[in-house]
């Protein structure tokens, strides 16, 4: 085992917790960011036997990475392991010349902006803090900071946004001409305090998601972007491969190292997921243990599969070398002749339509 | 036993009115058990009959009374068993009619109290449940005495439960009924009038012995299906089995044949003895035929061995229950499976279920048909999907009904009478306050939720019965259900043209509901041969993905697809379309009147 090239870094802070949001994140703990970035480096050190000696790409997500005080990112940043590719999330209230500096200084080659939407009331229904215009200045000072690589995330299926109103989103992000656009659609998890408050208009943009699926994927191939993952576009007219790195490495099945709270590693047949409670982790570390995880075994079939449902996600087709085992042959014919997947020399991916219902005919096609 | 010396007799009665009890007492009464070992309802042997309240074997039991022989024949206590009751009363000279002192006359009082009477009976009518408080014995006396053209002052009074008046009845049987009347010196002859099967003794018969003797090992034969075996044992019940060496003329008693198979001695046969058989059967055997099939399937197809073994095995001590194996392309490999009627259907199935304890998928009862192709051939047809396209005419079995109600729900009868296709045939005020009404009804109409709807239109207060009424021509059509084109086998259905746009009509609302949005566009579509009668169209599924999938939701994302997966292959397939099994269920439920009990 060659060992992870693929690193990534979980920064949960915050200044707010958003409604819809479930991801691990800590509010205010200001305080804290110092003792998280020493946390965060000791299990690096810990782990960095599972690292290949070069890395090739490092992620930093959040949470608000670009909340964590500018001295401890900066810290954070010149320790992690130089890669070709290093993203960072960002909020646009957060992004300020002083940050794009900071980021551009620390190596980063690539910003993933957390817009949402240019809409107000469709912001403050996502109690998101950035406005319309503090996206399009966050934007800015980040190409002026040099940046070439930003990447605009944007959601859909949001209470109260009309097919209007995402048409206008798209065409607000598309007038900024990022390299990279992911749009998701809103997941309302049961149980969370939106999905209460929002219920009956969460069911009917459940309705209306199949034609904002296929308004977005024909409105941004139409602009030129490749729609080269279920949820992620990229610039395809610019004679550079814009993708994700970090992000293909997932849907590759390749093996990754993730650091911080919440955080899941995938190495050879294991995997296991950092427990999400900031002070067990803080205080694991301190004292130079490993913090509290779960540990999944997983064994060849199993990332086979994955592989597989990863893989078809992509619009580059998976080769079957390695994952044969896990495909449903008959299922494969079926869904041919239904002109949902196709096989092309010793690969299989999903057609322009299947990609379309392509959790469903992922599940036909896995054995 | 001199024949003189001996009385057979039933007790007839509506459900529920007491005749089990008064069989219990009459054993306990005569000493036959003991108030030790007396057991709540001791004719009524399975579980299930004891839940419903009804018997469905028949059994004889014999008691001593003030120097008599006394046969106590008990006979089954359904419609769907009339031929099974008829031969019981065949093989008595007398009946005790049983009413309930505060429901009077029922539709079955009747329909039993005619076949006794068909049968030359002697009746002793009795009102039982004197004691209760809202008993009204004069009332019930005069709607009886009325009935049988006697006296109301014949008619005893009763109270089962606490035993007054139970001895009263024993002497009126030894007064009133004749005595046998066969032969004794002619060649040997008895009727079969129940057999029941047993797994290490093989079929056991009950017989009445007409004229002549039977004796142990002799050997005998079943005349009208030429059966020939060997009388291993012969004897009686009282109220256990009783080895004796001989059944003499008059007597009611067992016998064991050590045959494996219980159709090959049906009930309504004539036993004789080889060594010197009689010229002639006695008369009245008939082979009944299954009215009412089904298809039968297992929910799970790996329990179709299951099935079948059970089917066999209830087979065994059920000669009226018919069964030949159905393949549904919807619902895999299952039995087509006839049966007396619609009680018959549900005991089976809930015999399937319980005993066996198989999870059944039961698809919408039909009726027997028959057809007239091209060129005159008659030929019967059990399962929609087999009508011949090329037919001169269908006919269907008709029924005639009768019903007794309280006269404010007349109207609500005939109202749902005449949505049934029903003929008016006669009403008939049986007091001031009730009506018997009988109609003629295609039995078609009735097994699909007939009863269940008398029930609730009348508030439970209507009482129902029927008999067979021959076949006639209907103006019938086949309505099959297509899927994406292909035709649904276990959903189409027989029915009369002027039903079958709203039926189909409802069969494709309800199926379009069920089935899962697929990749295409699947069209829903009910039709009469080529002409379409009712189409929907299930829109094609236009997304369906994982919103987001990086590396920290990797496994729950593949459990999700592998849940996804799992449910795709618990679904049947019609076609290229996936069906859950669910939609049959409901389709099937909505063809039954929703699930009857």
């Amino acid at each position: 085992m060659s060992g992870a090239r693929h690193l990534y870094v979980h920064l949960p802070f915050c200044a707010h917790r958003c409604g819809y949001c479930d991801f691990v994140t800590v509010t205010g703990r200001s305080g804290q960011h110092g003792a998280y970035v020493d946390a965060l480096l000791r299990e690096l050190e810990l782990e960095r036997i599972a690292l290949a000696p070069r890395v090739e790409t490092v992620f930093l997500g959040g949470g608000t990475p670009t909340l964590t005080e500018p001295a401890e990112l900066a810290r954070l940043l010149a320790a992690l392991p130089p890669a070709e590719e290093v993203t960072v999330e960002a909020n646009p209230e957060t992004v300020t010349p002083a940050l794009a500096a900071l980021l551009r200084e620390g190596g980063v080659t690539r910003v993933s902006l957390g817009v949402q939407s240019f809409r107000p009331h469709v912001l403050a229904t996502l109690e998101r803090r950035a406005t319309p215009d503090a996206v399009r200045r966050a934007f800015y000072a980040l190409r002026d900071a040099c940046f070439d690589n930003i990447s605009l995330d944007l959601l859909y299926g949001v209470p109260g946004q009309t097919p209007a109103d995402l048409a206008r989103d798209l065409d607000d992000a598309l007038a900024l001409d990022p390299e990279h656009l992911s749009l998701y659609e809103l997941e309302a998890k049961p149980g969370t305090r939106f999905t209460h408050t929002f219920g009956d208009e969460l069911l009917r943009q459940a309705e209306a998601m199949e034609d904002y699926f296929e308004r977005v994927v024909e409105t941004l191939t139409a602009a030129g972007y490749r729609w080269y993952e279920t949820a992620n576009f990229c610039r395809a007219d610019v004679g550079r491969d814009l993708r994700s790195r970090h992000n293909l490495g997932y849907w590759l099945g390749r093996d990754y190292l993730g650091l911080g709270i919440g955080a899941v590693s995938t190495v050879g047949a294991t995997r296991w997921r950092n427990r999400p409670a900031l002070p067990r982790y803080l205080a694991a570390l301190a004292e130079g243990a490993r913090p509290p995880r779960e540990v999944e075994p997983l064994d060849a079939e199993t990332r086979r599969r994955e592989r597989l449902l990863l893989g078809l996600r992509l619009d580059e087709p998976t080769p079957l070398a390695g994952v044969e085992p896990a495909l449903d042959a008959a299922a494969l014919a079926r869904l041919e002749r239904l002109g949902l997947a196709r096989r092309t020399d010793g690969a299989v991916a999903l057609t322009h339509r299947g990609r379309f219902v392509g959790g469903a005919v992922t599940a036909d096609l896995l054995a | 036993m001199d024949q003189s010396q001996i009385r057979n007799f039933s007790i007839i009665a509506h459900i529920d009115h007491g005749k089990s009890t008064l069989a219990d007492r009459i054993l306990q009464v005569t000493g036959t058990v003991s108030e030790r070992d007396m057991r709540e309802q001791l004719l009524d042997t399975m579980e299930l009959e004891r839940e419903r309240g009804i018997t469905i074997k028949a059994q004889a039991v014999r008691v001593a009374w003030k120097g008599h022989q006394l046969n106590l024949i008990d006979t089954p206590g359904h419609v769907d068993f009339t031929y099974e009751v008829s031969r019981s009363l065949q093989a008595c000279e007398g009946a005790i009619l049983v009413v309930d002192a505060a429901q009077g006359i029922e539709a079955q009082t009747l329909a039993n109290a005619y076949l006794a009477i068909e049968n030359d009976l002697e009746i002793v009518p009795v009102v039982n449940k004197i004691d209760l408080p809202q008993a009204d014995p004069d009332g019930a006396a005069a709607e009886v005495a009325d009935l049988i053209g006697d006296d109301p002052a014949n008619v005893l009074r009763i109270s089962a439960k606490t035993g007054h008046g139970v001895e009263a009845v024993l002497d009126a049987i030894v007064e009133r009924v004749p005595a046998p009347a066969g032969e004794p010196d002619a060649p040997a002859r008895a009727l079969i009038f129940d057999s029941s099967y047993d797994q290490y003794r093989g079929v056991v018969v009950f017989v009445r012995v007409v004229d002549g003797a039977f004796d142990t090992r002799e050997p005998l034969r079943a005349m009208a299906q030429g059966t020939r075996f060997e009388a291993e044992e012969l004897g009686f019940f009282s109220p256990t089995m009783r080895p004796a060496k001989r059944l003499t003329a008059g007597e009611v008693g067992y016998v064991v044949t050590g045959l494996k198979d219980v159709s090959r001695v049906r009930v309504g046969d004539t036993l004789t003895s080889e060594r010197r058989p009689a010229a002639e059967p006695l008369p009245g055997y008939k082979d009944v035929k299954p009215m009412v099939f089904a298809g039968l399937f297992p929910t799970d197809s790996d329990d179709y061995p299951e099935l079948r073994d059970a089917l066999e095995r209830l087979k065994l001590n059920d000669a009226a229950l018919f069964y030949e194996p159905e393949t549904s392309q919807a619902l895999g490999f299952g039995f087509r499976c006839g049966f007396l009627g619609l009680l018959h259907m549900e005991i089976v199935r809930e015999r399937l279920e319980r005993e066996f304890d198989l999870d059944l998928l039961v698809t919408a009862p039909n009726v027997a048909y028959r057809v007239l192709r091209p060129g005159g051939e008659w030929v019967e047809v059990h399962n929609p999907s087999e009508l011949p396209p090329e037919r001169e005419l269908v006919e269907e079995p008709y029924i005639k009904a009768s019903i007794i109600v309280p006269k404010e729900y007349v109207g609500a009868v005939m109202e749902l009478n005449n949505e049934r296709r029903g003929r008016f045939d006669h009403m008939e005020y049986l007091s001031e306050e009730r009506v018997h009404l009988t109609y003629e009804l295609p039995l078609a109409e009735v097994v699909l939720d007939y009863y269940d709807q008398l029930k609730s239109r009348t508030r439970g207060y209507a009482s129902f019965d029927y008999d067979l009424a021959g076949f006639r021509e209907g103006e019938l059509v086949r309505v099959d259900v297509l899927v994406a084109g292909e035709p649904v086998d276990a959903l189409s259905l027989i029915i009369h043209r002027d039903a079958a746009y709203a039926r189909g009509k409802a069969l494709v609302e309800r199926l379009k509901e069920e089935i899962p949005r697929q990749y295409f566009d699947v069209p829903i579509q009910a039709a009469i041969g080529s002409r379409i009668i009712s189409r929907e169209t299930v829109k094609a599924r236009r997304k369906d993905v994982l919103a987001k999938c990086y590396g920290g939701d990797v496994s729950r994302k593949r459990k999700l697809l592998e849940k996804q997966k799992a449910g795709k292959k618990r679904m049947k397939q019609v076609g290229s379309v996936e069906v859950p099994q669910e939609a049959f269920l409901a389709v099937l439920n909505l063809n039954d009147g929703a699930g009857r009990k």
